[in-house]
């Protein structure tokens, strides 16, 4: 138990610090999958031998339903098959299986750092002609706090646990560490698969390299100037932003998605939130569960009246019961809250596309009123000419490739909410149906003595 | 004692084994007669005079009714003379009766047929509850009744007969009914009554066999009754005889009283398996005054067949300290006997305060519920407990319409603060106490008690953080449905914005539900462990209290010893005048030691039987309450159910 333990930890835990353990101490954790149907012929079964493996998350789903418009093309395949917590790292190996011609080999496997993720997601972003595109948003940054700081409080809170009841504890832990680092590995693969699904950006030279390149990428961490500079950056933007909104558009479609993305995104957000907020509490209530079985199986251990059955029975129960409702939580967690979250930022991808168009708009009127200056003072004329075809011809395509992004994007967005709507239904009809039996056979145990 | 319940008789048990209880075993065999009287009459077409002659408590009934009846069995005159006996008998109950005679008119119509069903059904519900035979049993009294071809006027009188004095009575309804040995029935008993006997003895025969020892059967109890010979019959009259003389003039609680321990335990047995002789809500709960004198008053509703009270159903306001009160009278009484005297809820100054100032705050609403239901189960559980439901403050409590008021029990009160001083020097003088334990049973249930104390507390608290818990989770489930249903509401696919907002729909169910669970989470389960805790509290002080009467003891056998030795030295001194002295106080302490030795004997005996009686009160309301809780899980667990499959199509129609 404790060994497994270990290997899950991020070393740098205070807990293993507590029982003065050093050394490096990495994490390798294959993620198991149910491979979707759609890919299944595609994908070879992997069976390296695994680290860790945890029996009771093989059958978990896989939380690739949240990008749901990824096309049935085969040419490009990618998934991040392994994946390696070391510190606060994590190492990624992305796996790719192509038909194209681009690349030197149909199959080929690279490690890739979360960093890395990040530099890809910011050349797409600068590149002037994905502007009109929706770019996926980039992978949140892996976070293992929540774990890692409930663990911390398990290891102060030992002393007045049972051996049981710690043990438990800790395994309930491990699973969630587990779970939060399944799900990190997955937004990064959904990242990439967004990508290659997409039919420019996987034809992206950046994203071939990142695919491809078999060496470190060693991107550099942002230094301080351009830290600051990116946060400079976001600052005149969202300045820019409020300045450039009360510019009437001509198009009703944009003006609608505008109205539409603002209220929508400021809606999500708070629903993200609250989400996260309610499964975090189910989450505490399945925990209690553990510990109210401990208790009551040690007073039925101490017990020598009849009672010592019927509580022995119930702290079995509440044992089984916590874990059916540890899986409600952990899949309201898979289904409903990132749901909401890769939504609240796919659509403020599509703000930020909205952005740029609007921002074209802009520079294209401010080229007119140039223009007309520059008639008025009939100096310059045909280089504002030329500056003023220019913008509108940016602002068109822009519209264009836009209007078709944000209509796919809506597609896209129901698709997602129902697949993963319905799974969760399926799924809390399932756990429930799975409590209720086993709070009946219990009912009826203890009738009967 | 005179209205004992005639009409709807008391579902109790076991009257074979508890020979010394006269008020309950009289009530039991008056059933039993009548019981008989209407399967008789059904088999012989009716037979009037015979409960009429059974019941009659006076002598010279047997000189003239009797015969009377029996020369013209259908005649108006059998029911003569029982009129005239009956004058004495209350206005009230004979206005009752013609009423109830009223309403059964349609029975009166068709005698026959109906009383042989109703026989049939007695058979039947004999297999069943206690509760609904009695009711039938009640049918059957007024079926027995209207059998008569005589007419309302017999009736009336006959049935208060019965009523009028049941002490006397039950051995010679027995007797006159079944067994035809006795001898007041031998004279008055001719052939259709030993036919209607042996009848019904037939019907039930094979009952009658495989149910001698299961004594939860009524109906087979009387069958037994039947078939026991005339000796263990008049055995029976002699020792209900016993108590009936004392019965007559003292309440019925002295005379149940008295019966040694023996009884005392098998009186224990019965009142495990029986609790539907005594109901006691506590419901209404009242805020009485204003301000700071403000109070919480409840309507204590109790609802009885137990003929030690004066009606079967009645109800009292008591206010929060009178149950303090009855505990302190109580706790005075019995705690230093060894005997665990169930604890009433905390005085909480904090919850009181908040419902004398708050208005209507749900807070201050679950603290009044919490305290009811703690109420009527500290209540529920005194009155469980056979020596404490004996108590004539109880009674008093449950019955008196006006109570003293309760001093002593504020908390911040000068007696308040006695009783902490007191409390205190318990403590120490239990530490300086040093027993050598005798007895290593004790000295195990010690441990266990408290091993199990803590525990409980533990386990206590962690429920109490499940509750917590839950709550949250109900508050936040709130708040994401209010969240989705904005979010469903901006949301520009038709469809999808349905689905949202029937999402958010469930969620505001589940979020009831959390809640409600929440609530059962506290009244069932943490709720119980609450009263553990508390009952806990006073196992430990009935261990106490033997350890107090040991430490008695053991000083006045140092104290004798001492004397002793004051003796040897005088004798040795060759003082005797002050000899004589010494030796009156040897034989003093002596005296006195052995009291005590006794004393110690009797309350290690109570403590004992009073521990072996919690644990198995413990089992079974830990074994109710955890039924009763995962109950309320699968039910919610059930509403899930429904609640996600009425969603399910609605995510499925997003298109």
């Amino acid at each position: 138990m404790f060994s497994s333990a270990l290997l899950l930890l991020p070393p740098r835990s205070s807990f293993l610090q507590q029982r003065k353990i050093k050394g490096k101490v990495a994490a390798k954790i294959k993620t198991e999958r149910r491979e979707s149907p759609r890919s299944l012929t595609h994908r070879p079964t992997r069976s390296s031998a695994a680290m860790t493996s945890i029996s009771q998350d093989a059958d978990r789903e896989k939380m690739r339903s949240v990008s749901v418009d990824l096309n049935n093309d085969s040419s490009l395949l990618i998934d991040i098959p392994d994946a390696l917590c070391e510190r606060d790292k994590v190492k990624f190996t992305v796996h790719t299986k192509t038909t194209l011609n681009s690349f030197q080999k149909p199959e080929f496997s690279v490690p890739r750092q979360h960093e890395d993720f990040i530099w890809l997601h910011d050349t797409l972003v600068e590149t002037e002609e994905y502007a009109g595109l929706i770019i996926p948003p980039a992978p949140p940054k892996p976070d293992f706090e929540g774990p890692r700081e409930k663990m911390h409080k398990l290891g102060e809170g030992e002393s007045t646990m049972t051996k049981e009841e710690y043990a438990k504890m800790k395994q309930e832990l491990e699973a969630e560490y587990l779970a939060v680092f399944k799900k990190t590995v997955q937004v990064h693969e959904i990242f990439l698969q967004r990508l290659s699904s997409h039919p420019v950006f996987s034809k992206d030279r950046n994203f071939q390299i990142f695919l491809e390149y078999d060496q470190d990428l060693s991107v550099r961490r942002k230094n301080a100037k351009e830290f600051f500079g990116g946060f400079f950056k976001n600052m005149v933007k969202s300045a820019d932003e409020v300045l450039i909104s009360g510019i009437k558009d001509v198009d009703e479609f944009f003006e609608q998605e505008k109205t539409f993305l603002l209220d929508y995104f400021s809606k999500i957000k708070d629903a993200t939130a609250k989400a996260e907020k309610m499964t975090r509490s189910h989450k505490n209530v399945a925990d209690d569960y553990i510990h109210i079985s401990a208790t009551v199986s040690n007073i039925g251990a101490e017990d020598n009246t009849a009672l010592k059955t019927h509580l022995e029975k119930f702290s079995e129960l509440l044992e089984k019961l916590r874990k059916v409702e540890g899986r409600v939580a952990s899949d309201q967690e898979l289904k409903l809250t990132e749901l909401l979250r890769y939504y609240m930022r796919d659509i403020q991808a599509a703000k930020d596309l909205l952005y740029r168009r609007a921002r074209a708009l802009a520079d294209y009127e401010n080229s007119n009123k140039a223009l007309d200056k520059a008639r008025l003072k009939s100096k310059d004329i045909p280089q504002a000419e030329e500056n003023q075809r220019q913008c509108l011809q940016k602002f068109d395509k822009l519209s264009e490739s836009g209007k078709q992004e944000l209509t796919s994007f809506k597609g896209r967005r129901v698709v997602a909410f129902r697949k993963n709507l319905i799974e969760m239904a399926e799924l809390e009809i399932k756990h429930a149906k799975n409590s209720t039996a086993l709070l009946q056979g219990c009912i009826e145990m203890l009738k009967v003595n | 004692m005179a209205a004992s319940s005639e009409r709807s008789p008391p579902p109790f048990p076991e009257s074979e084994e508890q020979e010394l209880e006269p008020d309950l075993e009289d009530e039991d065999s008056d059933e039993g007669a009548d019981i008989f009287t209407g399967g008789m009459l059904s088999d012989v077409v009716m037979d009037p005079p015979l409960p009429t002659s059974a019941s009659e408590p006076a002598k010279d009934i047997f000189s003239d009714a009797p015969a009377d009846s029996f020369n013209d069995p259908l005649n108006k005159t059998s029911a003569e003379p029982e009129k005239t006996e009956s004058t004495g008998l209350s206005k009230a109950q004979v206005v009752s009766l013609v009423d109830k005679a009223a309403d059964d008119e349609d029975l009166f119509s068709d005698p026959l047929g109906e009383s042989e069903d109703v026989s049939a059904e007695v058979h039947k519900a004999s297999q069943n509850d206690v509760v609904s035979k009695a009711d039938l049993f009640g049918d059957d009294d007024e079926e027995d009744l209207f059998k008569e071809p005589l007419g309302a006027v017999t009736k009336k009188p006959q049935v208060p007969l019965f009523t009028e004095e049941p002490n006397d009575i039950f051995t010679e309804a027995k007797a006159g009914s079944k067994a035809p040995s006795d001898l007041f029935t031998e004279e008055t008993f001719t052939a259709p009554s030993a036919a209607a006997a042996a009848k019904p003895s037939v019907n039930t025969g094979s009952k009658t066999n495989g149910l001698h020892s299961d004594e939860e059967d009524l109906f087979a109890e009387a069958t037994v009754e039947l078939s026991l010979d005339s000796p263990h019959n008049d055995k029976r009259k002699r020792e209900a005889a016993k108590p009936s003389v004392p019965a007559s003039t003292l309440s019925s609680s002295a005379s149940t009283s008295k019966p040694q321990p023996k009884t005392l335990e098998e009186l224990e047995e019965e009142e495990n398996e029986d609790k539907f002789d005594l109901n006691i809500s506590v419901t209404n709960p009242e805020k009485v005054g204003d301000g700071m004198n403000a109070y919480m008053a409840y309507k204590v509703s109790t609802q009885t067949t137990l003929s030690m009270f004066r009606s079967k159903q009645f109800v009292v306001r008591r206010r929060f300290s009178d149950f303090l009160g009855l505990y302190e009278k109580l706790s005075e009484k019995h705690a230093q006997n060894g005997y665990i005297v169930p604890p009433p809820p905390e005085k909480s100054i904090l919850g009181m305060t908040k419902v004398k100032v708050g208005k209507e705050d749900p807070s201050s609403a679950e603290f009044v519920e919490r305290r009811r239901a703690a109420l009527e189960r500290y209540l529920q559980r005194v009155v469980c407990h056979p020596s404490l439901l004996q108590d004539p403050d109880v009674r008093e409590f449950l019955e008196k319409e006006e109570l003293p008021r309760a001093v002593g029990t504020q908390a911040l009160s000068g007696a308040g603060f006695l009783k902490m001083i007191n409390k205190a020097t318990d403590a120490v003088s239990k530490m300086t106490i040093k027993m050598n334990e005798s007895d290593v049973w004790f000295e195990e249930k010690l441990q266990e008690v408290e091993s199990e104390d803590q525990q409980l507390r533990k386990l206590h608290a962690m429920v109490d953080s499940l509750v917590i818990h839950r709550k949250e989770l109900s508050m936040n489930t709130a708040m994401f449905a209010k969240s989705v249903a904005m979010l469903g509401s901006s949301e520009d696919n038709t469809a999808l914005s349905r689905a949202l907002s029937q999402l958010a729909e469930v969620e505001d169910r589940i979020e009831q539900l959390h809640q409600d669970q929440a609530s059962n989470d506290f009244f069932i389960f943490a709720e119980l462990l609450a009263d553990y805790i508390r009952l806990l509290g006073a196992v430990r002080a009935c261990f106490d209290q033997r350890m107090k009467a040991w430490q008695r003891w053991q000083d006045a056998q140092n104290m004798l010893q001492k004397k002793r030795e004051t003796e040897a030295k005088l004798l040795w001194a060759n003082k005797p005048d002050k000899l004589q002295q010494a030796k009156d106080e040897i034989v003093e302490w002596e005296a006195k030691v052995s009291q005590y030795e006794r004393d110690f004997e009797r309350v290690s005996a109570t403590v004992r039987k009073e521990v072996i009686r919690y644990e198995k009160e413990k089992t079974r309301d830990f074994k109710k309450q955890i039924i009763r809780y995962l109950e309320s899980l699968l039910q919610s667990q059930q509403q899930l159910i429904k609640y996600w499959e009425a969603f399910l199509p609605e995510a499925k129609a997003i298109a």
